[in-house]
Protein backbone atom coordinates (compact mmCIF):
# COMPACT_ATOMS: atom_id res chain seq x y z
CA UNK A 1 0.00 0.00 0.00
CA UNK A 2 1.26 3.51 -0.83
CA UNK A 3 2.51 5.43 2.27
CA UNK A 4 -0.02 8.20 1.61
CA UNK A 5 -2.87 5.66 1.86
CA UNK A 6 -1.85 3.74 5.02
CA UNK A 7 -2.77 6.44 7.56
CA UNK A 8 -6.05 7.56 5.90
CA UNK A 9 -7.17 3.91 5.59
CA UNK A 10 -6.64 3.36 9.32
CA UNK A 11 -8.33 6.69 10.14
CA UNK A 12 -11.43 5.88 8.10
CA UNK A 13 -11.45 2.35 9.59
CA UNK A 14 -11.57 3.88 13.09
CA UNK A 15 -14.25 6.39 12.01
CA UNK A 16 -16.32 3.54 10.54
CA UNK A 17 -15.96 1.49 13.73
CA UNK A 18 -17.15 4.53 15.71
CA UNK A 19 -20.14 4.91 13.38
CA UNK A 20 -21.11 1.24 13.77
CA UNK A 21 -20.92 1.50 17.58
CA UNK A 22 -22.96 4.73 17.47
CA UNK A 23 -25.72 3.39 15.25
CA UNK A 24 -25.88 0.01 17.06
CA UNK A 25 -26.18 1.68 20.50
CA UNK A 26 -29.64 3.00 19.70
CA UNK A 27 -31.13 -0.28 18.48
CA UNK A 28 -34.02 -1.88 20.39
CA UNK A 29 -35.01 1.50 21.82
CA UNK A 30 -37.84 3.76 20.79
CA UNK A 31 -36.16 7.08 19.98
CA UNK A 32 -38.69 9.50 21.43
CA UNK A 33 -37.58 13.00 22.50
CA UNK A 34 -36.74 11.88 26.08
CA UNK A 35 -34.56 8.96 24.87
CA UNK A 36 -32.94 10.91 22.04
CA UNK A 37 -31.92 13.93 24.15
CA UNK A 38 -31.38 12.67 27.74
CA UNK A 39 -31.31 8.84 27.36
CA UNK A 40 -34.30 8.45 29.67
CA UNK A 41 -32.28 10.05 32.55
CA UNK A 42 -30.73 6.65 33.26
CA UNK A 43 -26.94 7.14 33.07
CA UNK A 44 -24.82 6.14 36.09
CA UNK A 45 -21.38 7.46 37.09
CA UNK A 46 -19.47 5.62 34.33
CA UNK A 47 -21.70 6.77 31.47
CA UNK A 48 -21.98 10.34 32.75
CA UNK A 49 -18.19 10.36 33.11
CA UNK A 50 -17.76 9.05 29.56
CA UNK A 51 -20.23 11.57 28.21
CA UNK A 52 -18.67 14.54 30.00
CA UNK A 53 -15.08 13.39 29.45
CA UNK A 54 -15.96 12.86 25.80
CA UNK A 55 -16.83 16.53 25.63
CA UNK A 56 -13.53 17.62 27.23
CA UNK A 57 -11.19 16.08 24.70
CA UNK A 58 -12.18 17.80 21.51
CA UNK A 59 -9.87 18.75 18.65
CA UNK A 60 -9.35 21.92 20.66
CA UNK A 61 -7.40 19.86 23.20
CA UNK A 62 -5.86 17.55 20.63
CA UNK A 63 -4.60 20.06 18.06
CA UNK A 64 -5.40 23.50 19.46
CA UNK A 65 -3.60 23.12 22.80
CA UNK A 66 -0.38 21.84 21.23
CA UNK A 67 -0.79 24.48 18.50
CA UNK A 68 -0.98 27.28 21.04
CA UNK A 69 1.94 25.82 23.03
CA UNK A 70 3.87 26.04 19.77
CA UNK A 71 2.79 29.51 18.65
CA UNK A 72 1.91 31.36 21.90
CA UNK A 73 3.73 29.57 24.76
CA UNK A 74 2.96 30.64 28.36
CA UNK A 75 -0.66 31.78 27.87
CA UNK A 76 -1.53 28.19 26.87
CA UNK A 77 -1.47 27.30 30.58
CA UNK A 78 -4.99 28.70 30.85
CA UNK A 79 -6.25 25.49 29.20
CA UNK A 80 -5.07 23.23 32.05
CA UNK A 81 -6.27 25.77 34.62
CA UNK A 82 -9.81 26.32 33.39
CA UNK A 83 -10.65 22.67 32.80
CA UNK A 84 -9.63 21.79 36.36
CA UNK A 85 -11.60 24.67 37.88
CA UNK A 86 -14.70 24.04 35.75
CA UNK A 87 -15.26 20.81 37.71
CA UNK A 88 -15.08 22.71 41.00
CA UNK A 89 -17.98 24.87 39.82
CA UNK A 90 -19.83 21.83 38.46
CA UNK A 91 -19.62 20.17 41.88
CA UNK A 92 -21.91 22.84 43.31
CA UNK A 93 -24.27 23.81 40.51
CA UNK A 94 -24.87 20.64 38.46
CA UNK A 95 -26.66 18.64 41.21
CA UNK A 96 -29.02 21.61 41.72
CA UNK A 97 -29.65 21.85 37.98
CA UNK A 98 -30.26 18.08 37.84
CA UNK A 99 -32.75 18.35 40.71
CA UNK A 100 -34.73 20.99 38.82
CA UNK A 101 -34.48 18.87 35.66
CA UNK A 102 -35.92 15.80 37.38
CA UNK A 103 -38.69 17.73 39.11
CA UNK A 104 -39.88 19.56 36.00
CA UNK A 105 -38.87 17.06 33.24
CA UNK A 106 -36.41 19.51 31.64
CA UNK A 107 -34.43 18.53 28.51
CA UNK A 108 -32.44 21.65 27.65
CA UNK A 109 -30.82 24.76 29.13
CA UNK A 110 -33.61 26.80 27.62
CA UNK A 111 -36.18 24.67 29.49
CA UNK A 112 -34.33 25.59 32.70
CA UNK A 113 -34.75 29.33 32.02
CA UNK A 114 -38.37 28.84 30.96
CA UNK A 115 -39.22 26.99 34.18
CA UNK A 116 -37.29 29.26 36.56
CA UNK A 117 -38.32 32.60 35.08
CA UNK A 118 -41.64 31.65 33.45
CA UNK A 119 -40.76 33.61 30.31
CA UNK A 120 -40.97 32.25 26.76
CA UNK A 121 -39.10 35.23 25.24
CA UNK A 122 -36.19 34.66 27.67
CA UNK A 123 -36.15 30.92 26.92
CA UNK A 124 -36.16 31.65 23.18
CA UNK A 125 -33.32 34.16 23.61
CA UNK A 126 -31.26 31.53 25.46
CA UNK A 127 -32.02 28.99 22.72
CA UNK A 128 -31.01 31.21 19.83
CA UNK A 129 -27.87 32.57 21.58
CA UNK A 130 -26.94 28.96 22.41
CA UNK A 131 -27.35 27.82 18.80
CA UNK A 132 -25.41 30.82 17.43
CA UNK A 133 -22.39 30.21 19.69
CA UNK A 134 -22.41 26.46 19.14
CA UNK A 135 -21.65 27.15 15.46
CA UNK A 136 -18.01 28.33 16.01
CA UNK A 137 -17.45 25.39 18.40
CA UNK A 138 -18.74 23.02 15.75
CA UNK A 139 -16.65 24.82 13.15
CA UNK A 140 -13.62 24.17 15.38
CA UNK A 141 -14.30 20.41 15.30
CA UNK A 142 -14.73 20.42 11.53
CA UNK A 143 -11.55 22.41 10.95
CA UNK A 144 -9.58 20.10 13.25
CA UNK A 145 -10.91 17.04 11.50
CA UNK A 146 -9.99 18.48 8.12
CA UNK A 147 -6.43 19.15 9.32
CA UNK A 148 -6.11 15.58 10.66
CA UNK A 149 -7.16 13.83 7.46
CA UNK A 150 -5.26 16.25 5.22
CA UNK A 151 -1.95 15.83 7.09
CA UNK A 152 -2.41 12.07 7.63
CA UNK A 153 -3.00 11.49 3.92
CA UNK A 154 0.13 13.53 3.13
CA UNK A 155 -2.26 16.04 1.48
CA UNK A 156 -3.73 13.37 -0.85
CA UNK A 157 -7.25 14.02 0.54
CA UNK A 158 -8.41 17.64 0.55
CA UNK A 159 -9.63 19.23 3.77
CA UNK A 160 -13.22 20.04 2.61
CA UNK A 161 -13.74 16.48 1.31
CA UNK A 162 -12.52 14.98 4.61
CA UNK A 163 -14.87 17.24 6.59
CA UNK A 164 -17.80 16.34 4.38
CA UNK A 165 -17.33 12.54 4.61
CA UNK A 166 -16.83 12.51 8.37
CA UNK A 167 -19.77 14.75 9.09
CA UNK A 168 -22.18 12.76 6.98
CA UNK A 169 -21.24 9.89 9.30
CA UNK A 170 -21.66 12.02 12.46
CA UNK A 171 -25.04 13.35 11.33
CA UNK A 172 -26.00 9.72 10.61
CA UNK A 173 -25.37 8.39 14.08
CA UNK A 174 -26.82 11.45 15.84
CA UNK A 175 -29.89 11.04 13.65
CA UNK A 176 -30.39 7.39 14.52
CA UNK A 177 -29.25 6.99 18.14
CA UNK A 178 -29.16 10.41 19.83
CA UNK A 179 -27.13 10.91 23.00
CA UNK A 180 -26.72 7.19 23.73
CA UNK A 181 -24.56 6.94 20.59
CA UNK A 182 -22.32 9.75 21.84
CA UNK A 183 -21.67 8.01 25.17
CA UNK A 184 -20.87 4.67 23.53
CA UNK A 185 -18.55 6.10 20.85
CA UNK A 186 -16.78 7.95 23.69
CA UNK A 187 -15.57 4.55 24.96
CA UNK A 188 -13.62 3.96 21.73
CA UNK A 189 -12.53 7.58 21.45
CA UNK A 190 -11.23 7.91 25.01
CA UNK A 191 -9.33 4.61 24.85
CA UNK A 192 -7.57 5.66 21.65
CA UNK A 193 -7.04 9.18 22.95
CA UNK A 194 -5.27 8.00 26.12
CA UNK A 195 -3.00 5.67 24.11
CA UNK A 196 -2.18 8.47 21.65
CA UNK A 197 -1.58 11.14 24.33
CA UNK A 198 0.80 8.97 26.37
CA UNK A 199 2.63 7.64 23.31
CA UNK A 200 3.31 10.98 21.69
CA UNK A 201 3.48 13.13 24.84
CA UNK A 202 6.27 11.03 26.31
CA UNK A 203 7.63 9.46 23.11
CA UNK A 204 8.30 12.59 21.08
CA UNK A 205 10.40 14.50 23.70
CA UNK A 206 12.35 11.25 24.31
CA UNK A 207 12.84 10.66 20.59
CA UNK A 208 14.38 14.09 19.98
CA UNK A 209 15.92 15.09 23.33
CA UNK A 210 16.13 11.98 25.49
CA UNK A 211 13.36 13.10 27.86
CA UNK A 212 10.97 15.84 28.94
CA UNK A 213 13.47 17.67 31.15
CA UNK A 214 16.23 17.79 28.50
CA UNK A 215 13.62 19.12 26.05
CA UNK A 216 12.71 21.97 28.42
CA UNK A 217 16.41 22.65 29.09
CA UNK A 218 17.03 22.99 25.35
CA UNK A 219 14.00 25.25 25.05
CA UNK A 220 15.08 27.52 27.92
CA UNK A 221 18.47 27.97 26.26
CA UNK A 222 16.88 29.22 23.04
CA UNK A 223 13.43 30.63 23.98
CA UNK A 224 13.12 30.91 27.78
CA UNK A 225 10.56 33.74 27.59
CA UNK A 226 8.23 31.51 25.58
CA UNK A 227 7.44 29.45 28.69
CA UNK A 228 6.16 32.30 30.86
CA UNK A 229 3.43 34.85 30.17
CA UNK A 230 2.95 36.64 27.78
CA UNK A 231 5.03 34.02 25.90
CA UNK A 232 5.36 34.83 22.22
CA UNK A 233 2.47 37.30 22.37
CA UNK A 234 2.50 40.97 23.30
CA UNK A 235 -0.85 41.24 25.09
CA UNK A 236 -1.75 37.89 26.72
CA UNK A 237 -0.26 38.61 30.14
CA UNK A 238 -1.31 37.78 33.69
CA UNK A 239 -4.57 39.79 33.74
CA UNK A 240 -5.57 38.00 30.52
CA UNK A 241 -4.72 34.62 32.09
CA UNK A 242 -6.82 35.21 35.23
CA UNK A 243 -9.79 36.68 33.34
CA UNK A 244 -9.73 33.93 30.70
CA UNK A 245 -9.52 31.16 33.30
CA UNK A 246 -12.51 32.64 35.16
CA UNK A 247 -14.55 33.23 31.99
CA UNK A 248 -14.01 29.73 30.61
CA UNK A 249 -14.39 27.95 33.96
CA UNK A 250 -17.71 29.76 34.56
CA UNK A 251 -18.78 29.12 30.98
CA UNK A 252 -17.79 25.45 30.73
CA UNK A 253 -21.12 24.03 31.90
CA UNK A 254 -23.13 26.81 30.27
CA UNK A 255 -22.69 25.11 26.91
CA UNK A 256 -26.11 23.80 25.95
CA UNK A 257 -24.65 20.32 25.36
CA UNK A 258 -22.81 20.23 28.72
CA UNK A 259 -25.86 21.61 30.51
CA UNK A 260 -28.08 19.07 28.75
CA UNK A 261 -25.85 16.11 29.60
CA UNK A 262 -26.50 16.94 33.28
CA UNK A 263 -30.06 15.70 32.78
CA UNK A 264 -28.89 12.25 31.67
CA UNK A 265 -27.58 11.42 35.18
CA UNK A 266 -29.41 9.08 37.56
CA UNK A 267 -29.00 11.41 40.53
CA UNK A 268 -27.39 14.60 41.79
CA UNK A 269 -24.94 12.46 43.74
CA UNK A 270 -23.75 10.88 40.47
CA UNK A 271 -22.80 14.37 39.28
CA UNK A 272 -21.01 15.23 42.55
CA UNK A 273 -18.92 12.04 42.42
CA UNK A 274 -18.29 12.69 38.75
CA UNK A 275 -16.94 16.17 39.57
CA UNK A 276 -14.49 14.66 42.08
CA UNK A 277 -12.91 12.32 39.51
CA UNK A 278 -13.17 14.48 36.38
CA UNK A 279 -10.08 16.66 37.03
CA UNK A 280 -7.94 13.50 36.89
CA UNK A 281 -8.91 13.07 33.26
CA UNK A 282 -7.14 16.31 32.35
CA UNK A 283 -3.83 14.88 33.57
CA UNK A 284 -3.00 13.80 30.00
CA UNK A 285 -3.53 17.29 28.61
CA UNK A 286 -0.02 18.56 29.55
CA UNK A 287 1.40 15.69 27.48
CA UNK A 288 -0.06 17.34 24.39
CA UNK A 289 1.54 20.64 25.42
CA UNK A 290 4.92 18.85 25.63
CA UNK A 291 4.50 17.93 21.96
CA UNK A 292 3.84 21.57 21.06
CA UNK A 293 6.91 22.71 23.02
CA UNK A 294 9.07 20.03 21.35
CA UNK A 295 7.85 21.17 17.93
CA UNK A 296 9.25 24.68 18.56
CA UNK A 297 12.75 23.24 18.45
CA UNK A 298 12.19 20.49 15.86
CA UNK A 299 9.87 22.28 13.42
CA UNK A 300 10.64 26.01 13.62
CA UNK A 301 8.73 28.32 11.31
CA UNK A 302 5.39 26.49 10.87
CA UNK A 303 2.86 29.05 9.62
CA UNK A 304 -0.10 27.30 11.30
CA UNK A 305 0.61 26.17 14.87
CA UNK A 306 -2.43 23.88 14.79
CA UNK A 307 -0.47 21.63 12.41
CA UNK A 308 2.43 21.18 14.89
CA UNK A 309 1.31 17.96 16.60
CA UNK A 310 0.38 15.99 13.49
CA UNK A 311 3.33 17.20 11.43
CA UNK A 312 5.68 16.11 14.21
CA UNK A 313 3.94 12.73 14.55
CA UNK A 314 4.14 12.16 10.79
CA UNK A 315 7.89 12.89 10.91
CA UNK A 316 8.59 10.78 13.99
CA UNK A 317 6.45 7.64 13.64
CA UNK A 318 5.57 5.10 10.91
CA UNK A 319 2.41 5.73 8.81
CA UNK A 320 0.31 3.13 10.66
CA UNK A 321 0.87 4.94 13.97
CA UNK A 322 0.00 8.26 12.34
CA UNK A 323 -3.24 6.51 11.33
CA UNK A 324 -3.98 5.50 14.94
CA UNK A 325 -3.24 9.03 16.23
CA UNK A 326 -5.24 10.52 13.36
CA UNK A 327 -8.13 8.14 14.09
CA UNK A 328 -8.10 9.15 17.76
CA UNK A 329 -8.01 12.79 16.65
CA UNK A 330 -10.86 12.28 14.20
CA UNK A 331 -13.02 10.82 16.96
CA UNK A 332 -12.11 13.77 19.23
CA UNK A 333 -13.73 15.91 16.55
CA UNK A 334 -16.69 13.66 15.82
CA UNK A 335 -17.89 12.81 19.34
CA UNK A 336 -18.10 16.41 20.59
CA UNK A 337 -19.48 17.49 17.21
CA UNK A 338 -22.23 14.90 17.53
CA UNK A 339 -23.36 16.19 20.91
CA UNK A 340 -23.04 19.82 19.77
CA UNK A 341 -25.26 19.12 16.77
CA UNK A 342 -27.74 17.20 18.93
CA UNK A 343 -28.01 20.05 21.47
CA UNK A 344 -28.24 22.82 18.88
CA UNK A 345 -30.89 20.96 16.87
CA UNK A 346 -32.99 20.22 19.98
CA UNK A 347 -32.67 23.80 21.24
CA UNK A 348 -33.73 25.24 17.90
CA UNK A 349 -36.73 22.93 17.42
CA UNK A 350 -38.00 22.67 21.00
CA UNK A 351 -37.12 26.03 22.52
CA UNK A 352 -37.08 28.42 19.59
CA UNK A 353 -39.23 27.19 16.68
CA UNK A 354 -42.08 25.64 18.68
CA UNK A 355 -42.71 28.50 21.16
CA UNK A 356 -42.20 31.26 18.58
CA UNK A 357 -43.81 29.82 15.42
CA UNK A 358 -45.93 26.74 16.24
CA UNK A 359 -46.96 26.39 19.92
CA UNK A 360 -49.32 23.46 19.17
CA UNK A 361 -46.47 21.30 17.83
CA UNK A 362 -46.33 17.77 19.32
CA UNK A 363 -43.17 16.20 20.77
CA UNK A 364 -42.89 13.75 17.85
CA UNK A 365 -42.95 16.65 15.37
CA UNK A 366 -40.33 18.49 17.44
CA UNK A 367 -38.09 15.39 17.25
CA UNK A 368 -38.56 15.28 13.45
CA UNK A 369 -37.71 18.98 13.08
CA UNK A 370 -34.67 18.53 15.36
CA UNK A 371 -33.41 15.74 13.10
CA UNK A 372 -33.84 18.00 10.06
CA UNK A 373 -31.92 20.75 11.88
CA UNK A 374 -29.02 18.30 12.36
CA UNK A 375 -28.38 18.60 8.62
CA UNK A 376 -28.92 22.40 8.48
CA UNK A 377 -26.64 23.22 11.44
CA UNK A 378 -23.91 20.87 10.20
CA UNK A 379 -24.11 22.55 6.79
CA UNK A 380 -23.70 26.06 8.26
CA UNK A 381 -20.68 25.01 10.36
CA UNK A 382 -19.18 23.24 7.34
CA UNK A 383 -19.49 26.43 5.30
CA UNK A 384 -17.64 28.48 7.95
CA UNK A 385 -15.01 25.76 8.41
CA UNK A 386 -14.17 25.80 4.71
CA UNK A 387 -14.08 29.59 4.31
CA UNK A 388 -12.62 30.83 7.63
CA UNK A 389 -9.02 30.80 8.88
CA UNK A 390 -9.26 31.51 12.64
CA UNK A 391 -7.07 29.35 14.91
CA UNK A 392 -8.77 26.55 16.86
CA UNK A 393 -8.23 28.24 20.24
CA UNK A 394 -9.36 31.58 18.79
CA UNK A 395 -12.65 29.99 17.71
CA UNK A 396 -13.27 28.53 21.15
CA UNK A 397 -12.52 31.81 22.94
CA UNK A 398 -14.98 33.63 20.66
CA UNK A 399 -17.64 31.02 21.46
CA UNK A 400 -16.94 31.23 25.22
CA UNK A 401 -17.30 35.01 25.19
CA UNK A 402 -20.93 34.48 24.17
CA UNK A 403 -21.92 31.29 25.94
CA UNK A 404 -20.59 32.29 29.39
CA UNK A 405 -23.19 35.07 29.48
CA UNK A 406 -25.75 32.51 30.71
CA UNK A 407 -23.80 32.06 33.97
CA UNK A 408 -25.35 34.93 36.00
CA UNK A 409 -28.86 33.85 34.96
CA UNK A 410 -28.23 30.24 35.99
CA UNK A 411 -26.51 30.97 39.32
CA UNK A 412 -28.95 33.72 40.33
CA UNK A 413 -31.80 31.43 39.29
CA UNK A 414 -30.54 28.73 41.65
CA UNK A 415 -29.54 30.80 44.68
CA UNK A 416 -31.11 34.30 44.56
CA UNK A 417 -34.87 34.58 44.98
CA UNK A 418 -34.93 38.30 44.10
CA UNK A 419 -33.65 37.86 40.54
CA UNK A 420 -36.20 38.78 37.86
CA UNK A 421 -36.83 37.88 34.23
CA UNK A 422 -36.16 41.47 33.16
CA UNK A 423 -32.83 41.43 35.00
CA UNK A 424 -31.61 38.22 33.38
CA UNK A 425 -32.88 39.22 29.92
CA UNK A 426 -31.15 42.61 30.13
CA UNK A 427 -27.99 40.99 31.50
CA UNK A 428 -27.69 38.47 28.65
CA UNK A 429 -28.36 41.13 26.00
CA UNK A 430 -25.82 43.51 27.59
CA UNK A 431 -23.23 40.73 28.02
CA UNK A 432 -23.50 39.28 24.52
CA UNK A 433 -23.63 42.78 23.01
CA UNK A 434 -20.52 43.92 24.90
CA UNK A 435 -18.60 40.74 24.08
CA UNK A 436 -19.34 40.90 20.36
CA UNK A 437 -18.67 44.66 20.18
CA UNK A 438 -15.24 44.21 21.78
CA UNK A 439 -14.30 41.09 19.78
CA UNK A 440 -15.38 42.37 16.37
CA UNK A 441 -13.87 45.83 16.92
CA UNK A 442 -10.54 44.06 17.66
CA UNK A 443 -10.52 45.13 21.33
CA UNK A 444 -9.81 41.67 22.69
CA UNK A 445 -8.01 41.72 25.13
CA UNK A 446 -9.56 44.92 26.49
CA UNK A 447 -7.33 46.80 29.01
CA UNK A 448 -5.43 43.53 29.35
CA UNK A 449 -8.53 41.47 30.21
CA UNK A 450 -10.35 38.87 28.13
CA UNK A 451 -13.21 40.68 26.33
CA UNK A 452 -15.66 37.93 27.28
CA UNK A 453 -14.82 38.41 30.96
CA UNK A 454 -15.37 42.18 30.71
CA UNK A 455 -18.75 41.40 29.12
CA UNK A 456 -19.54 38.90 31.89
CA UNK A 457 -18.89 41.61 34.52
CA UNK A 458 -21.20 44.02 32.63
CA UNK A 459 -23.79 41.23 32.45
CA UNK A 460 -23.62 40.52 36.21
CA UNK A 461 -23.96 44.22 37.13
CA UNK A 462 -26.91 44.71 34.74
CA UNK A 463 -28.63 41.51 35.97
CA UNK A 464 -28.42 42.56 39.63
CA UNK A 465 -29.31 46.23 39.01
CA UNK A 466 -32.26 45.49 36.72
CA UNK A 467 -33.54 42.80 39.12
CA UNK A 468 -33.47 45.19 42.07
CA UNK A 469 -35.24 47.88 40.02
CA UNK A 470 -38.05 45.60 38.78
CA UNK A 471 -40.85 44.04 40.87
CA UNK A 472 -40.10 40.71 42.58
CA UNK A 473 -41.62 37.63 40.96
CA UNK A 474 -42.38 34.03 41.85
CA UNK A 475 -39.54 31.47 41.76
CA UNK A 476 -40.55 28.90 39.12
CA UNK A 477 -38.67 26.18 41.00
CA UNK A 478 -40.95 26.55 44.02
CA UNK A 479 -43.99 25.26 42.13
CA UNK A 480 -45.05 21.60 42.25
CA UNK A 481 -43.04 19.63 39.67
CA UNK A 482 -44.61 18.25 36.50
CA UNK A 483 -43.88 14.71 37.69
CA UNK A 484 -45.62 15.41 41.00
CA UNK A 485 -48.60 16.88 39.14
CA UNK A 486 -48.72 13.87 36.80
CA UNK A 487 -48.63 11.35 39.67
CA UNK A 488 -51.27 13.32 41.62
CA UNK A 489 -53.52 13.28 38.54
CA UNK A 490 -52.99 9.53 38.17
CA UNK A 491 -53.94 8.94 41.82
CA UNK A 492 -57.03 11.16 41.48
CA UNK A 493 -58.22 9.28 38.39
CA UNK B 1 -32.22 25.91 46.39
CA UNK B 2 -30.08 25.63 49.52
CA UNK B 3 -26.67 27.34 49.49
CA UNK B 4 -23.71 24.93 49.69
CA UNK B 5 -22.09 24.27 53.07
CA UNK B 6 -19.51 26.94 53.99
CA UNK B 7 -16.74 24.40 54.66
CA UNK B 8 -17.29 22.80 51.26
CA UNK B 9 -17.18 26.21 49.58
CA UNK B 10 -13.94 27.12 51.36
CA UNK B 11 -12.36 23.81 50.36
CA UNK B 12 -13.39 24.38 46.76
CA UNK B 13 -11.94 27.89 46.82
CA UNK B 14 -8.43 26.57 47.57
CA UNK B 15 -7.86 25.33 43.97
CA UNK B 16 -9.11 28.70 42.67
CA UNK B 17 -6.41 30.52 44.62
CA UNK B 18 -3.73 27.99 43.64
CA UNK B 19 -4.61 27.63 39.98
CA UNK B 20 -6.06 30.97 38.97
CA UNK B 21 -4.59 33.63 41.22
CA UNK B 22 -1.15 32.34 42.25
CA UNK B 23 3.04 35.23 41.12
CA UNK B 24 5.06 32.07 40.38
CA UNK B 25 5.63 33.32 36.86
CA UNK B 26 8.79 25.74 33.75
CA UNK B 27 7.58 25.87 37.37
CA UNK B 28 4.12 27.12 36.46
CA UNK B 29 3.31 24.23 34.17
CA UNK B 30 4.30 21.63 36.75
CA UNK B 31 2.55 23.58 39.52
CA UNK B 32 -0.67 23.33 37.50
CA UNK B 33 -0.11 19.63 36.80
CA UNK B 34 0.36 19.05 40.54
CA UNK B 35 -2.88 20.85 41.27
CA UNK B 36 -4.94 18.50 39.09
CA UNK B 37 -4.98 15.62 41.65
CA UNK B 38 -5.03 18.13 44.53
CA UNK B 39 -8.23 19.64 43.11
CA UNK B 40 -9.79 16.18 43.09
CA UNK B 41 -8.70 15.79 46.70
CA UNK B 42 -10.30 19.12 47.69
CA UNK B 43 -13.53 18.14 45.94
CA UNK B 44 -13.49 14.77 47.68
CA UNK B 45 -13.25 16.64 51.00
CA UNK B 46 -16.14 18.88 49.97
CA UNK B 47 -18.12 15.78 48.96
CA UNK B 48 -17.61 14.25 52.40
CA UNK B 49 -18.74 17.48 54.07
CA UNK B 50 -21.87 17.67 51.91
CA UNK B 51 -22.48 13.97 52.57
CA UNK B 52 -22.27 14.54 56.32
CA UNK B 53 -24.79 17.38 56.08
CA UNK B 54 -27.17 15.19 54.06
CA UNK B 55 -26.85 12.38 56.64
CA UNK B 56 -27.50 14.84 59.49
CA UNK B 57 -30.55 16.18 57.64
CA UNK B 58 -31.95 12.65 57.28
CA UNK B 59 -31.41 11.74 60.95
CA UNK B 60 -33.14 14.92 62.08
Amino acid sequence: MKPSLVAPTIIFGIILLGAIIGIYSGRRRTMNLEQWTVAGRGFGVIFVWLLMAGEVYTTFAFLGASGWAYSRGGPTLYIIAYLTLAYVISFFILPEIWEAGRKFALHTESDFFQQRYGSKPLASLVAIVGVIFIIPYLQLQLTGLGIIVEVASLHAISRPLAMLIAFVIVAGFVFSSGIRAVAWVSVLKDSLMLIAAFSIGIGIPYHYFGGIRPMFKALTLTKAAHLTMPGSTSNLGHPWYISTVLLTAFGFYMWPHAFGSTFTAKSGDTLRRNAVIMPLYTITLPLLLFVGFTAILVLPGLKNGDLALLTLVSQSFPPWFLGVVGGAGALTAMVPAAILILSAATLFAKNFFRPVFKPAMKDDDVAKLAKLMVVVITGIALYFAIYSSTTLVGLLLLAYAGIAQFFPGVVCGLYWKRVTTAGVFAGIVAGVGTAMALVFSKHDPFIGLNAGFVALCVNAVVTVAASVLTPAQQDGFNQPGSRAVASAAAIAS
Amino acid sequence: MKLPRTGALLLAFVPFIAICFSLWDPFNLFWLIGWIPLTSLCLWGAYRLQDRRAAKGTSE
